[in-house]
């Protein structure tokens, strides 16, 4: 008995910190916030707490809070799709082509940039794509006489910035996937005479879709809660949901709305993740 | 040369050029970002000419330096707070199998995986509310939260790799639990505290997010420093300063990478 008990004081003893600490600065915050967005108002000045819904009605019932909605998750997708596109190929290289050290090297050299502050990529892309810019310069030199290129403000240079951003998490996780697949297999496919294109559809992709789901959920729910990335690489046509969601809290102060957009942004997160969880599950049992 | 020699040449090329164009994309805005750091132009123009103008006006800007100072000492205290709260809690996890492990462990997602646009907008709510405030004692608040989970999670991959047979080797040879904890389990945690550690600091060092809800008028760290002059109009001090920071970090994952031996089976 008394080694159950002080079993139990050294697990209390610690854990409890660590856990209170989250408890104070994750979990009760989220709390106060979901509180804040059933309130009429937020905690400015002196007024009795009154529960209301209008903030989540709001959402339902402006249009343009829907498409800034819409245009957010739109914008998880299109970056999702390219890091997919522009990953997976690179993943399966590296994975399975390179070898040694040169692998070991490659591999940091990708997650290396993950590294270097989020903003500040984001602000070496405005560099890079004002007019009279680097890659306005380069273009110009390879084709003269082409038209200006000013991607300054625009929707293409909100999708460069974040799958730039977002691009080596889906190369690691398909990398961790596609490493893990026994070349035993693909031989005895050879064997069997299958050819290349049949081996990666029918055993190479399959197996590494844990890999692409699990990267495609962390580019995605980031993506969508975006705000900076949007405001600087897309200026007046970087509004999105992100965007809202931040002047509510540093521009008009109104905190019930601002949370009652987060709280619908994180359902559909959540949305997302059960959608996702069986898929990644079975596929965990079956590899 | 035969058909079947020569594809696979040609894809063998394919493969290679594709990584190479990723690292190019990767790296091409971080190098220009340095260069233009070292460029006597304001307006970002070529031809380049050298110049180490920018990093000296660092030496004489008194909101950078501020800022800086407070990045560095707010990153410093979450890596001696993070890295000890969540070594305890990765020993316990390690070591005891308790009703309400699982839960607590699924504890660690919510703060990895929430947007932090809305961690960080809760955070100011509930602070405000409370009246703890913003400032650097909130972001501090902010920042630990956001590193304990990796910590906990990288120790605590550490201590799977260890097992439990060198503490029930020192208990059998007559340690007390303190003198095993500090002679025998400690020093071979330590690569993954270190490590841990490092990751803490570069998560509190990189942090934007979170800091930007928590900055009060006039106290900031270098990335809301540096979000302000984007919107407000820069020079290629700002160049300087970033570059400074990228080394920093990637300094910090590097020396992670070796410690941990992330990323290969050596």
């Amino acid at each position: 008995m008394r080694i159950e008990t002080r079993r139990r004081w050294a697990i209390a003893w610690l854990t409890g910190p660590a856990y209170l600490w989250l408890a104070v600065t994750i979990f009760l915050p989220l709390s106060a916030m979901l509180y804040f967005s059933f309130q009429k108002k937020g905690p400015f000045g002196k007024h009795a707490s009154e529960f209301s819904l209008k903030h989540y009605e709001a959402f339902f019932t402006k249009g343009y809070l829907q498409d800034l909605m819409w245009r957010s998750l739109e914008m998880g997708f299109h970056v999702t799709g390219l890091c997919i596109l522009i990953g997976f190929p690179a993943a399966y290289w590296l994975a399975r082509r390179i070898r040694g050290r040169w692998r070991e090297a490659l591999f940091l050299l990708i997650v290396l940039p993950f590294w270097s502050n989020a903003l500040v990529r984001v602000f070496s892309w405005t560099i890079v794509l004002r007019p009279d810019g680097v890659l306005d310069r380069a273009v110009q030199s390879v084709i003269p006489g082409l038209p200006a290129i000013d991607l300054t403000d625009s929707y293409p240079a909100i999708i460069i910035g974040l799958v730039h951003s977002y691009l080596p998490y889906m190369i690691l996780t398909c990398f961790l996937s596609l490493q893990a697949i026994d070349e035993s297999l693909l031989e005895a496919a050879r064997s069997l005479g299958a050819r290349s294109w049949t081996i990666l559809v029918r055993i190479i992709l399959p197996l590494a879709v844990p890999g692409l789901a699990a990267g495609s959920i962390l580019i995605f729910v980031p993506v969508i809660g975006s705000f900076f990335e949007p405001r600087l690489l897309g200026g007046p046509k970087g509004t999105v949901i992100g965007t809202v969601i931040e002047e509510q809290f540093t521009v008009v102060s109104n905190w019930p709305l601002g949370g009652a957009l987060s709280f619908i942004l994180l359902a559909i997160v959540l949305l997302i993740l059960a959608v996702a969880a069986p898929v990644l599950k079975n596929h965990m049992r079956t590899t | 040369m035969n058909q079947a020699r020569l594809t696979v040449l040609v894809s063998e090329g394919a493969g290679r050029l594709w990584l190479f164009l990723v690292l190019v994309f990767l790296y091409l805005p971080i190098l220009v970002l340095a260069v233009m750091g070292l460029n006597d132009s304001v307006h970002y123009t070529l031809p380049f000419t050298f110049t180490t103008r920018w990093y000296e006006d660092l030496a004489s800007n008194e909101r950078l330096l501020q800022a800086s100072f407070n990045s560095v000492a707010v990153a410093l205290a979450n890596t001696v707070i993070a890295t000890i709260l969540g070594t305890m809690a990765a020993l316990a996890f390690a070591r005891y199998r308790f009703r309400g492990r699982t839960v607590l462990q699924l504890l660690l997602f919510p703060p990895i995986t929430i947007p932090w646009l809305i961690i960080g907008t809760s955070m100011l709510v509930l602070f405000f509310w409370t009246g703890i405030g913003r400032g650097l004692h909130a972001m501090l608040l902010g920042h630990v939260a956001l590193s304990l989970p990796y910590v906990i999670i990288v120790v605590g991959a550490r201590l799977a790799s260890i097992g439990p047979d060198l503490e029930e080797a020192a208990a059998s040879l007559g340690a007390t639990p303190f003198q095993s904890l500090v002679r025998v389990q400690i020093p071979v945690m330590a690569p993954g505290i270190v490590a841990a550690a490092l990751f803490a600091f570069a998560v509190s060092f990189d942090q934007f997010v979170i800091s930007y809800f928590l900055a009060p008028p006039g106290v900031s760290v270098l990335p809301v420093e540096i979000f302000s002059a984007i919107r407000k109009g820069f020079t290629p001090e700002v160049n300087a300063i970033s570059t400074i920071m990228i080394v920093i970090s990637m300094t910090a994952l590097l020396l992670f990478a070796r410690l941990s031996k992330f990323g290969g089976e050596r």
